[in-house]
């Protein structure tokens, strides 16, 4: 139903997307992905790639950038869940079209992340988006879904050489879940094979501590960054893992 | 901010016996108790009820309703459950010296824990409704979500529950109407479990009789 209404909204403005010069056409994506306008998005991602540019040029200029814009005034909280939920499902359609082109195209690859909702939890946005801006960052997301026991986050780091787990947990009652996942990781003896990764709102860095996270990430922006930090440090210098969370 | 019950906050130089800081979602579930127990040592103040989608304001909302309350009464209580506060609520009633109903939520507390770790191992893709949340349902999860502007989020939301479960405090054939209705616009399963007030009536006699004793021991001595 709103679909009727963006294409209602386009035609008052009667805004032809093509006639932007390419700089105006980036802004005006930040804005309709700020709107959440998923036919704009998809009609300006294809209007960018016609002029020759890059999958992973559109990706992050015109995507990723303006979903940070999102991220930001959700944090400030001027922009609420379904607006952020329009403006994910606004950059899906993006994504849908550049996905298999930045395969192709030999897109830098920052490594590999398992992420799923701990048992017993259902919660999902936030983790939906911390796993497509994760993507538009050029990690490979691997997303288990909801409601993962142990036993599920192990057979998919196995199974896919990941290199990151992430966990998600809205709920005071599961987020006690995580340290029994980590736990299980260090019986096998294989925790420090990956940069451990926890989120959801009623977390903190003390709680990510107690339960031998590497990282607390407060929302998406900052799991991009700590990702990218954690994964350069490691394959840089090769310092050991927990020499890092111990500085961090 | 509401404040309701049998006096006044201000005005008067002797402190009153007790004070239960609430959610707002649960003021008329702890009137109901109130009154039906003939429970008159309690005067109830309530935080408003939206603050649950923000739970990172609800430990200091806390916090400075309960030094205000400290001023006018003798005993503060606070029921508000964790409610995703992930545990500062807890650290600020140590800090300041009170007691809350124990609970990571109102769901937990009014089926008990024990019946709702069951329920929810047995299904965990269920999304609960109480009194209070079938009475305003439109507003506060209908509306509340953004389902009204965006009903194509529905699925975003939903698509992983499979069924409503009314814990229902009274027995009251509208609202149980009310609560399928719901489900049927969500698109799920339907169950409905009778709880009563539990926890929020164990909790609230027990306060009751705390600031009661507490009086009487000054009175007396
Ligand atoms: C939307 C919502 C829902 C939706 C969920 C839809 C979905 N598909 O996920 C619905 C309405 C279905 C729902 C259901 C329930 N909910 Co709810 N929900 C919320 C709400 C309002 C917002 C959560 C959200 O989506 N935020 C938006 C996203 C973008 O933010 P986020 O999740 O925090 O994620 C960001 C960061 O935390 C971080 N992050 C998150 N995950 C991860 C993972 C990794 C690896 C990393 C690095 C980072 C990271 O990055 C994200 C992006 O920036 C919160 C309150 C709140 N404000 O947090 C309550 C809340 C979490 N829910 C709560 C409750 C109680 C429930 C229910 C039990 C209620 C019920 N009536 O049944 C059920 C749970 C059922 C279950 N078994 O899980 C409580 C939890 C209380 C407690 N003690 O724990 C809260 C706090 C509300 C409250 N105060 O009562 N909920």
């Amino acid at each position: 139903m709103a679909e009727d209404n963006n294409l209602n909204d386009n035609e008052d403005d009667d805004l032809d997307l093509k006639s932007l010069n390419d700089e105006d056409l980036v802004a005006q994506m930040h804005d309709d992905l700020y709107d959440g306008l998923k036919a704009e998005i998809a009609e300006g991602v294809n209007i960018l790639l016609s002029r020759d540019w890059e999958p992973y040029e559109v990706l992050t200029k015109a995507l990723v950038e303006g979903m940070r814009i999102v991220g930001i005034d959700f944090r400030d909280g001027i922009l609420f869940v379904p607006e952020v939920l329009m403006s994910a499902n606004a950059m899906k359609a993006g994504m849908a079209i550049l996905r298999p082109l930045l395969a192709e195209s030999g897109a830098p690859q920052m490594g590999k992340m398992v992420i799923g909702t701990v048992k017993g939890d259902i919660h999902d946005v936030g983790k939906n988006l911390v796993s497509m801006m994760m993507e538009g960052a050029g990690f490979e997301v691997i997303d288990i879904g909801i409601n993962n026991p142990v036993e599920n986050y192990i057979a998919a780091l196995e199974e896919h050489n990941a290199d990151i787990l992430g966990m998600s947990a809205l709920l005071t009652t599961t987020m006690p879940y995580m340290k029994v996942v980590i736990d299980a990781l260090k019986a096998k003896g294989v925790r420090d094979d990956y940069v451990v990764l926890v989120g959801g709102a009623p977390l903190n860095q003390a709680f990510a501590d107690s339960v031998g996270a590497d990282a607390y990430c407060v929302d998406a922006a900052v799991t991009v960054e700590i990702a990218k930090d954690l994964m350069a440090r490691r394959q840089g210098s090769g310092v050991d893992r927990m020499t890092l969370a111990a500085e961090g | 901010m509401t404040n309701i019950g049998p006096g006044t906050l201000a005005g008067s130089a002797e402190k009153r016996p007790g004070l239960l800081i609430a959610c707002g979602a649960l003021a008329r579930e702890i009137m109901a108790v109130l009154d039906a127990g003939g429970l008159d040592g309690l005067d109830v103040t309530c935080l408003p009820a939206h603050l649950h989608i923000r739970p990172q304001l609800i430990a200091e909302a806390v916090r400075a309703k309960v030094r205000l309350g400290k001023q006018s009464h003798e005993n503060v209580f606070v029921l508000y459950a964790d409610c995703g506060t992930g545990g500062d609520l807890d650290a600020v009633c140590a800090e300041e010296g009170v007691t809350r109903i124990p609970g990571a939520h109102c769901y937990e507390f009014f089926a008990g824990a024990e019946t709702f770790a069951a329920m929810s191992d047995a299904e965990p893709a269920a999304f609960y409704l109480t009194d209070f949340l079938v009475r305003h349902f439109d507003r506060l999860v209908y509306a509340g979500l953004g389902l009204d502007r965006y009903p194509e989020l529905l699925d975003d939301y939903f698509g992983n529950y499979r069924r409503v479960v009314y814990l229902a405090q009274t027995k009251n054939p509208d609202l149980e109407a009310q609560a399928k209705a719901a489900a049927v616009r969500l698109g799920l399963d339907y169950e409905y479990h009778f709880t009563g007030y539990g926890g929020l009536a164990a909790f609230t006699t027990h306060a009751n009789q705390t600031a009661k004793q507490a009086a009487n021991q000054r009175v007396s001595t």
